[in-house]
């Protein structure tokens, strides 16, 4: 092992071992209590799925295909790449999924921002999307980081307290909608990480030289941290396997830095009304470390907040001389790039701050073609009588 | 009654809350721990500081987690007060304060603070809100919070040009992208009417929207207004 900082650091550090923990306690058993009580309804993984396991070693099912996107508020807003280029690995892959209009945001963004909500109608809010992806037939695929965390955390509220669960269905029975809780709480990330092999086959941009470094988002893997995919061959299981699982098996070179374990500094409030904040410490904390320690030539993680705080931070501390200018972006991004996604009409680079550009040249792709394919692409939205880009229109 | 200068707190008149009767501080102090979640996140503190030096908010403001839980296991009323009132909204909600060996969540706790501070209408809440109306609107009475018509160079001029360019080609570029529910500009997506309808009995039905109106009646006002509004048009009473 180097004398790098991180090196030294790990080296200090107590390892976790892996085993059962009074505070993770495997929750399936509960689920399906409830439902045998008549209290809800489980909506059940379907067959075709793979199996992975979570901190603890219990063993979480990841569904393949017939997906309900629940997407995230930031995603589709101000980084819609992001979502795009998770359709657009599915549709790759051959794998059929609902984008569905009868879905709301989780709306957490704005109870951890704000607090002007309370727990029962977070849960109602839950229930209802979750309701909503069982009428379809298609299973929930949460996108975004906090919406998955929050869930979660609904999940363990709702399983304790039964005040809580009587309180939801009376508000969901003045809907018309059912009491649904799905049996696994599935993170994007998780099923890009289960199926990364399947996506590796089908790389068609050589990575070996793209130097990785990634930031796992807290509300994925620290609330309900059990619930969240760990393997022994990745960080030796001291750090969630997802995001660096699919960047190693796209042959990206992934480097690790001391502050791995630090958030991205997006606070909820504080990238809203109090950006200072995250200003410094994405830039201070993150990008510097990283740069410093590990010289990324991009950074990948897997939530909206992180991609939206690490890469929007970079413009203003440029302007102060601080040490950054780094791309960040998904690693649902990343892998479509691997796949041979056009850097605009899907990965939408565009809507992102730091200079992505130095990157993909060292991917071999020629940026200015392909921005004046996309203009084109703009020029008969224009001019040509066409209303909206559609999937053909990507896929040819 | 605990000293009003012990050295763990500002002095209430330096902190101006001299005016506030004890009695006031307890009752608060008792909504947060009469939450059902509490005993969940509180078990005793080691004092050990994990959750400080993993804390992003520790770094950079005067906050610290562990006083957070340490007031609430010494259930000092006093202590409490002055931290909902100068301590609860610096707080990230990025939850790393999770990794307390004791199985504490002062970030959890935290959350329910903020709660109570909303509900009782305090000045914390009221100036931590200040600025972020037209965010609770959104997600409130649309269902998704962030639209890309939010992206103005006035607002965010610490992104970059690129906010620019996004605000000047917004139609274009949102209509240039592939998945149908995508080609908005006041929503991140485009949600179902039906879909809304359901979110504002939730709001209703939960006092959700009851919420904001000690802290901005102003919205309250004008957000029970477009949801009653719609709901009548559906034909829906409550």
């Amino acid at each position: 092992m180097s004398a790098d900082p991180v090196n030294v650091l790990l080296t200090k550090k107590r390892k976790f071992e892996r085993e059962p923990d009074g505070r993770s306690i495997d929750f399936h058993e509960r689920v399906f209590e409830l439902e045998q009580a008549g209290e809800w309804t489980v909506h059940r993984v379907p067959e075709d799925h793979i199996e992975v396991e979570t901190k603890y070693g219990n063993v979480k099912k990841i569904p393949r295909g017939h997906l309900w996107h629940h997407k995230s508020c930031g995603q589709c807003g101000h980084i819609p790449g992001y979502s795009t280029s998770i359709f657009w690995i599915m549709r790759k892959l051959g794998y059929d999924y609902e984008d569905p209009r009868d879905q709301t945001s989780c709306t957490a963004w704005n109870y951890y921002a704000s607090a002007t909500s309370n727990p029962a109608a977070q849960a109602a809010v839950a229930l209802r999307n979750f309701a909503a992806a069982y009428e379809t037939g298609f299973y929930p695929l949460i996108h975004c980081g906090t919406s998955y965390g929050h869930y979660k955390e609904v999940r363990s509220e709702l399983l304790r307290h039964p005040d809580l669960r009587d309180e939801v269905r009376k508000v969901l029975a003045k809907l018309g909608k059912a009491m649904v809780m799905p049996e696994e709480i599935v993170h994007y990330s998780e099923w890009l990480h289960a199926l990364r092999d399947e996506i590796a086959a089908v790389q068609v941009r050589d990575f070996s030289q793209i130097a990785v470094t990634v930031h796992p988002a807290c509300h994925y893997y620290k609330l309900v941290e059990g619930d969240a995919i760990y393997d022994p061959d990745i960080y030796g299981g001291q750090r969630t396997a997802v995001v660096t699982g699919i960047a190693q098996a796209l042959g990206a070179d992934v480097r690790s830095y001391s502050t791995w374990f630090d958030c991205c500094g997006f606070g909820f409030r504080h990238i809203l009304v109090q950006r200072d904040f995250t200003r410094s410490f994405a830039t201070m904390r993150k990008i510097e470390v990283m740069k410093e320690e590990a010289d990324p030539d991009v950074v990948l993680t897997h939530d909206t907040g992180c991609v939206t705080a690490l890469d929007k931070s970079q413009f203003a501390a440029r302007a102060h001389g601080h040490n950054v200018g780094v791309p960040v972006m998904s690693e649902a991004q990343f892998a479509a790039l691997a796949m041979g996604a056009h850097p605009f009409k899907v990965c939408q680079l565009h809507w992102h701050s730091a200079n992505y550009r130095p990157l993909l040249e060292k991917m071999g792709i020629d940026w200015q073609q392909a921005w004046a394919e996309f203009q084109q692409q703009l020029d008969k939205l224009e001019n040509g009588g066409q209303q909206f880009v559609t999937w053909a229109d990507v896929d040819a | 009654m605990p000293s009003t200068t012990a050295p763990h707190r500002k002095r209430d008149d330096a902190a101006g809350y001299a005016d506030v009767p004890y009695a006031e501080k307890q009752r608060l102090f008792e909504l947060v721990k009469a939450d059902p979640r509490y005993p969940d996140y509180l078990y005793g503190c080691y004092e050990c500081g994990i959750c400080v030096a993993v804390c992003p908010s520790a770094r950079f403001y005067d906050f610290s987690p562990r006083r957070i839980a340490q007031a609430a296991a010494r259930e000092d009323a006093e202590l409490f007060y002055q931290q909902f009132q100068e301590d609860i909204w610096e707080c990230s909600q990025c939850f790393s304060c999770l990794r307390c060996p004791r199985g504490n969540n002062p970030g959890g706790i935290i959350t329910i603070m903020r709660e109570v501070a909303i509900n009782e209408g305090m000045a914390s809440a009221k100036e931590a809100l200040e600025g972020y109306s037209r965010i609770i609107y959104k997600i409130m009475s649309t269902g998704t919070q962030v639209s890309p018509d939010m992206l103005q160079p006035d607002a965010f001029p610490d992104w970059g040009p690129e906010v620019k360019d996004v605000s000047v080609n917004l139609d274009l570029w949102r209509r240039a992208l592939p998945p149908e529910t995508h080609h908005t500009t006041t929503t991140g997506w485009a949600v179902a009417e039906r879909t809304l309808i359901e979110l504002y009995l939730i709001w209703l039905e939960t006092g959700a929207l009851s919420m904001i109106k000690e802290v901005d009646a102003g919205l309250h006002m004008i957000l029970e207004e477009v949801m009653e509004e719609r709901l009548e048009e559906e034909g829906i009473e409550l």
